[in-house]
C-alpha cells in the first residue's frame, strides 16, 4: 500500500547530525582551530573575506572550519551574516598611496622610486611538493626576518602610474565626490557606471573573473595589458565622525591594488595613450586584483570609443549578471530541489505530443501500404 | 547551525525593519501596477538562491506575530525545502504554522497554487526562479525592460505561434505567461499551466519574489489575469488523465507515483492538505484506504 512521502523533517535533522560529524572527521586527529586556519590559509581567508565583502579574518576563518573548506560555501556563510549587519556609515576613500607595503613590483620600468619589493610571493617558488612540511618540519626564519626587517624602513611609495602620468601617457583618473554605489543594498541596475562594475568584479568569484580576463588576453577583447603595479600592504582607515567634526582612524586592512596599463591607438574620441584598469581587494589576493584590472579595462570600451566586438568580457550585462559565485551556486544547485510538479507537466505534454506523432506515422505507413 | 536562536541575535522574521521597510515598498508598487516587476534590494538570506530567498523575504517583510504561516512546495507542506523555510519561521518569527490552507493568513508557496479557493485576506507568496516571461526569447534585462515598456510582446507570440506550427500545441506545460489587466505580460512562477486560471480574480494578495534576479510583483485581489493563446488555439488547463487513487478526487493536479520497477504507477494530488481533508472527509480512491483502517 502505498503512503505518501513523510518525514522530510526527520530526514533534514538526519542529515544535519551527520553533516556535523564528517565535518569534524576522525576524532582521533587533533580539531582545527580559528587561529591556525586564519594563520595558516591565509590566502583562503583572503578570498572569503573579498568575495564575502566582510573584513573580518576570525570569521572568516570561522566560516570555512564550518563549510568544511568548501569556499563558495563559506563566502555564502559570511555574505549571509553581513547582510544583517548595521551601517554606521561609510569610511574616507583609503590612500593607497600611503601603504605600508609588504610587496610592490611593476612589470613596465625595471626601476623605480621605492623600488621593486618582491614580498611573500610564490611567483618564484618551484612547484615540488616539500616533504619536509608533511613531517611537521618548519623551514629556519631567519632569513624572512630579515626581509620583514627591511621592509618596515620603506617610506611610503608613489604610485607608478604617477609617472606616466607626469607625461600624459596615461589617462587622467578624474577624481570624484560621488557616493559609490552599493550593490548590495541597491538592486543593480544596467547600464552601470563603473564604481559598480567595480565593486560587482571586488565581489565576483575568483574562477569567473580569472577565465574572463584570460579571455581577453586570448583575444576576445583584447586589451593588452601590463601591471603597471600591483602593491600588498597595510592601509588606514579613516572615517568622519559628525559629532567630532574631523576624520578618526578606526582601523588597519590589508590590501591588494593592481593598476594595469593598457596600450591604446586612440579612437574617435580620445588621442593615443596608455588606458588603466584597475583592481582593489582586501588580503594577498593578487590573482583575483590582477584578473578584475583586466576585465574592468575591457569592460570600459564605450567611454574609451571602441568597437564592442561581441567578447564576453566586454559585455557589461553578461559579466556583472553572472560573476557572483553565491547567486550562481544557488541558481545552479536549487535544480536538485524537487522538481515533481513541472516535471509532472512536461511528461503529460510529451505524452501528448508522442502519442499524436506515433498515430501520425502509422496513419502514414497506412497510406503507403 | 544550532537550533534555537540566541534571543536577540536576529529582528522579528530574521529581516532588520529597514530592509522590511524596502521590501514593502517594493510589494505596494507591485500592488500599484498590477504584474510589473520592481526592482528591489535583494538581501543574501540564510539560506541559497534558487530555494525560495525571494519568496522567503516578500514573507519575512509579510509576516506579523499574529500570522499563521503555512508553506507548501510543489504542493506539499513535508518536502524538505517547505519543512525547512517553515522551521526557519518558527525559528526566527515564532509565528504558528499550519497545513491547513483555510487556515492560513500567509502561504509561502513553490511551483503550485493550493487546490482550496483562497479567500480575501489570505496572502500568497511565490519563489519565483526567472520572473522575466521574456528571458528566454531574449537574455538582455536591458532589452527586455525596454519590451514591457513599450508593450512590445510580439516575439512570445511568434513563439507560440511557433509552438503550433511545430507541435499542434503550445508547448509550454509550466511557467505559462500570463497577461495582467490587460497591460503586462507576466511569469506566473513555474506553476503548472493547470493552475493559471486560479490566478484571476483571486480575493487573495498574491505576491512573487524573485531573490537572486532581485525583482518582486503582484497581483492585488480580483485582478484579470489571462493566459496567452490564439482564439483558435485557446488556453486549456491540463493535467494527468486520472483521479487521485488516494482521495478520488477528479479536480486536482496529480502527481505521478512510480510504485515498482515494472511499469507500475499511480497517481496522487500534488497537494497534500487537499488529499487528507478530501480522505478525512471519506472520499476515498482506487487505492485508497479507509480512514478508519488506516488510524489503526
Amino acid at each position: 500500500m502505498y503512503v505518501a512521502v513523510k518525514g522530510g523533517e526527520r530526514a533534514i535533522d538526519a542529515a544535519h547530525a551527520w553533516l556535523a560529524e564528517e565535518r569534524r572527521g576522525d576524532r582521533t586527529v587533533a580539531a582545527l582551530s580559528i587561529d591556525q586556519i586564519r594563520e595558516q590559509l591565509a590566502l583562503a581567508v583572503n578570498r572569503v573575506m573579498v568575495e564575502g565583502s566582510l573584513y573580518d579574518p576570525d570569521l572568516a576563518a570561522l566560516a570555512i572550519k564550518q563549510a568544511r573548506g568548501d569556499l563558495i560555501e563559506a563566502i555564502f556563510l559570511i555574505r549571509a551574516y553581513r547582510t544583517t549587519l548595521p551601517r554606521f556609515g561609510a569610511s574616507n576613500p583609503v590612500k593607497t598611496a600611503e601603504m605600508a607595503v609588504v610587496r610592490r613590483i611593476s612589470a613596465t620600468f625595471k626601476d623605480l622610486p621605492g623600488g621593486q619589493v618582491l614580498g611573500p610571493t610564490f611567483d618564484y617558488t618551484h612547484r615540488l611538493l616539500d616533504f619536509a612540511l608533511m613531517a611537521e618540519g618548519e623551514a629556519p626564519i631567519g632569513l624572512a626576518e630579515q626581509g620583514a626587517a627591511a621592509l618596515g624602513t620603506l617610506d611610503p611609495v608613489p604610485h607608478v602610474t604617477e609617472f606616466l602620468n607626469r607625461d600624459g601617457l596615461i589617462e587622467t583618473e578624474a577624481p570624484s565626490d560621488g557616493t559609490p554605489p552599493d550593490l548590495t543594498r541597491e538592486p543593480m541596475e544596467l547600464p552601470a557606471a563603473r564604481p559598480l562594475r567595480l565593486q560587482a568584479l571586488t565581489r565576483g568569484d575568483e574562477g569567473f573573473v580569472l577565465s574572463l580576463a584570460y579571455s581577453t588576453q586570448r583575444g576576445y577583447g583584447r586589451t593588452h595589458a601590463f601591471v603597471g603595479e600591483l602593491r600588498i600592504g597595510s592601509v588606514a582607515v579613516e572615517m568622519e565622525i559628525p559629532e567630532l567634526g574631523f576624520a578618526v582612524e578606526i582601523g588597519e586592512i590589508e590590501l591588494t591594488e593592481c593598476e594595469s596599463v593598457n596600450q591604446f591607438k586612440g579612437s574617435k574620441t580620445e588621442p593615443p595613450q596608455f588606458t588603466r584598469g584597475y583592481g582593489l581587494v582586501f588580503g594577498q589576493t593578487e590573482r583575483k586584483a590582477i584578473a578584475m584590472s583586466l576585465v574592468d579595462r575591457a569592460l570600459r570600451w564605450k567611454e574609451l570609443g571602441e568597437d564592442f566586438t561581441g567578447a564576453p568580457a566586454q559585455d557589461e550585462e553578461f559579466v556583472l549578471m553572472h560573476a557572483d559565485n553565491v547567486q550562481a551556486t544557488g541558481f545552479l544547485e536549487h535544480i536538485k530541489l524537487p522538481h515533481y510538479v513541472d516535471f509532472q507537466s512536461e511528461l503529460e505534454l510529451i505524452r501528448r505530443l508522442r502519442s499524436e506523432a506515433m498515430a501520425a506515422i502509422t496513419t502514414t505507413q497506412e497510406a503507403a501500404e | 547551525m544550532t537550533d534555537t536562536l540566541e534571543a536577540g541575535a536576529y529582528n522579528f522574521a530574521y529581516l532588520d525593519e529597514q530592509t522590511k521597510r524596502m521590501i514593502r515598498r517594493a510589494i505596494l508598487k507591485g500592488i500599484a501596477v498590477p504584474g510589473y516587476q520592481v526592482p528591489f534590494a535583494s538581501r543574501e538570506m540564510p539560506m541559497p538562491y534558487g530555494w525560495g530567498t525571494g519568496g522567503v523575504q516578500v514573507t519575512a517583510a509579510c509576516l506579523t506575530p499574529d500570522d499563521t504561516l503555512k508553506v507548501i512546495d510543489q504542493g506539499a507542506d513535508d518536502t524538505t525545502n517547505a519543512v525547512s523555510i517553515r522551521k526557519f519561521f518558527q525559528r526566527t518569527a515564532a509565528v504558528a504554522v499550519t497545513e491547513a490552507t483555510a487556515e492560513a493568513s500567509i502561504i509561502q508557496t513553490r511551483h503550485r497554487i493550493p487546490e482550496a479557493p483562497l479567500s480575501e485576506g489570505q496572502i500568497l507568496v511565490y519563489q519565483v526562479p526567472i520572473p522575466e516571461p521574456l528571458r528566454f526569447l531574449e537574455p538582455r534585462e536591458t532589452e527586455t525592460r525596454k519590451m514591457h515598456e513599450l508593450e512590445e510582446y510580439g516575439l512570445m507570440h511568434v513563439k507560440l505561434y511557433e509552438d503550433i506550427a511545430r507541435h499542434g500545441h503550445i508547448a509550454t506545460a509550466y511557467a505559462y505567461p500570463v497577461k495582467v489587466e490587460g497591460r503586462y505580460v507576466m511569469d506566473p512562477s513555474p506553476i503548472p499551466r493547470f493552475d493559471n486560471p486560479k490566478l484571476a480574480a483571486c480575493p487573495a494578495i498574491q505576491l512573487f519574489g524573485a531573490g537572486r534576479e532581485q525583482r518582486i510583483y503582484a497581483l492585488p485581489p480580483y485582478t484579470a489575469v489571462v493566459s496567452l493563446d490564439f482564439d483558435d488555439h485557446p488556453f486549456e488547463a491540463s493535467k494527468a488523465p486520472h483521479d487521485c487513487d488516494l482521495c478520488g478526487a477528479s479536480d486536482s493536479y496529480l502527481d505521478e507515483v512510480i510504485t515498482d520497477d515494472a511499469g507500475g504507477r499511480m497517481f496522487v494530488c500534488s497537494d497534500t492538505d487537499y488529499c487528507r481533508s478530501r480522505c478525512e472527509a471519506g472520499h476515498m480512491g482506487r487505492l485508497g484506504v479507509p480512514q478508519q483502517e488506516a488510524a489503526e
